[in-house]
């Protein structure tokens, strides 16, 4: 939303929020909010077991949705304002720069996640549909290396980003061994 | 060629009289003026890369002001016959000062033009009397973290002191020049003041900012980038359309400011960024090799 305000601004006085690069500041910055929600959409349910309310789950749809939408814009706004609608140059960019094969990676991870985000599909696929959404893994690993090949010398943010995702990889493994351990238990 | 004194930096050069004509007579450009119109001043002096204070584009104009820049020491070292400690004052002493308006081409493919305020290379690095067996020059920028806060950062890959160096025939090329301003003013500590280097066939990086640092070798000094990321960069780092970066293309540029919806300035990238005259300074070595 807020990006939207800045470039209605930048677009009626030129360089006053996005500096001498607009093109590259604004691709950026909907990148940067794409890695966020990604990390918050995969937070939803570390959260949600922690504080003991199940029923906070049920953001983690919308809140996915609004990641997979930002990634588009995000690719939209690459494609328009850095690619110029080349493709050629895209496909140069996706052959040649490992950051951008990552980075379309993600991207395309996501897309069956946000197709098969229905209720309805939900029934259909059954139990293949938790298996199909645990893409969303291999997403956030892409996505944590197109931000870390892109970097130049300042690893702070890549820094936060993957600390975030180990910590929140790291919940699920031990919420798994403890549903193992505790299964074990039960079978004795 | 358009001269001022060194006492003359304080108050604005008449510009608008230089640029008519300037830079056709320098043989500097051929390229259509739309493309080499000189960049507004507010865009040069609030993008950019100047590591010690921040990454943001943005970090160098604001955190820039904290930076002390009187005195001002250099220290003169090496393969010299006057080696010693100089006060800027001395250095710009007696210097005639001229303005080069120059491409700026960025290893990250963007590019300027700045109205510069210096003087050659040349004449500075002859005052300390080089010996016959020096063959580079070795710079180094300030290394003063309580006033510069990208060099308190822990999340960098940067070793600092920022270090820059060049052969000693490409430092008295008559295009290298020491630059003491820009835009008819003294240098913004943004753009790295009080005293820079700036060679325009290269990437900017090689441009070295705020020196204190002067030191003639026999070999070749190491240098921040390619320390960083020796297959990314280079300790040549001439501007070359054909050799690319290996995380993006070096054949064309974004001429900046680039506005969003009219025009994005794509500009193609030029062989030394249009400065041919040096191309002898590298006949017979293999560019791809030395990037």
């Amino acid at each position: 939303m807020l990006v939207g305000w800045d470039v209605a601004v930048e677009i009626r006085s030129p360089g006053s929020v996005f500096g001498a690069d607009p093109a590259e500041a604004i691709v950026d910055l909907l990148g940067t909010w794409t890695i966020r929600l990604l990390l918050i959409t995969l937070s939803i349910s570390t959260v949600a077991r922690i504080v003991k309310r199940p029923k906070i789950v049920t953001l983690r749809r919308t809140v996915g949705l609004w990641t997979f939408v930002y990634a588009c814009i995000h690719f939209t706004a690459y494609f328009a304002l850095l690619a110029e609608f080349s493709i050629s140059a895209w496909l140069e960019d996706f052959s040649e720069r490992t950051y951008i094969t990552a980075g379309m990676t993600a991207l395309m991870l996501l897309i069956p996640l946000a197709v098969t985000s229905t209720r309805n599909w939900q029934r259909r696929l059954g139990l293949r549909w938790r298996k199909l959404h645990a893409l969303i893994y291999p997403a956030a690993m892409a996505a944590l290396l197109h931000v870390l090949w892109a970097a130049k010398a300042s690893f702070l943010d890549v820094f936060i980003y993957g600390l975030a995702l180990a910590i929140l990889f790291g919940e699920r493994i031990v919420v798994r061994i403890r549903r193992r351990a505790s299964k074990g238990a039960m079978s004795r | 060629m358009h001269v001022i004194g060194a006492a003359g930096l304080a108050s604005s050069v008449p510009l608008a009289a230089l640029q008519a004509g300037w830079m056709d007579s320098k043989g500097f450009t051929s390229a259509p003026p739309s493309e080499d119109a000189v960049t507004p001043r507010g865009y040069a002096t609030s993008f950019n890369n100047f590591y010690e204070f921040g990454t943001d584009k943005n970090d160098p104009a604001e955190l820039g002001s904290r930076l002390t820049t009187e005195p001002w020491n250099v220290e003169v070292a090496g393969l010299v016959g006057k080696p010693g400690t100089y006060d800027i004052e001395d250095l710009l002493a007696g210097v005639d000062l001229e303005e080069r308006i120059y491409r700026l081409r960025c290893v990250e493919a963007w590019s300027m033009v700045i109205p510069w305020i210096g003087f050659p290379l040349k004449t500075l690095l002859e005052r300390f009397n080089p010996l016959g067996s020096a063959k580079y020059v070795a710079f180094t920028t300030l290394y003063r973290p309580e006033e510069m806060p990208g060099q308190r950062s822990y999340f960098s890959s940067i070793k600092y002191p920022y270090v820059e160096g060049l052969r000693l025939d490409e430092a008295y090329h008559p295009l290298a020049i020491m630059a003491v301003g820009m835009y008819g003013q003294v240098l913004p500590n943004q753009n790295g003041a009080p005293l820079r280097l700036v060679v325009p066939w290269k990437y900017g990086f090689k441009s070295i900012k705020s020196i204190v640092r002067i030191e003639l070798t026999e070999t070749r000094p190491r240098t921040t980038w390619n320390l960083t990321a020796s297959n990314e960069y280079g300790f040549y780092a001439n501007v070359n359309p054909t050799v690319h970066h290996p995380r993006w293309s070096q054949g064309s540029e974004r001429r900046l400011p680039s506005s969003l919806f009219n025009g994005n300035r794509k500009i193609s990238t030029r062989m030394y960024n249009g400065y041919e005259e040096v191309a002898g300074l590298y006949a017979g070595m293999n560019l791809r090799l030395n990037y």
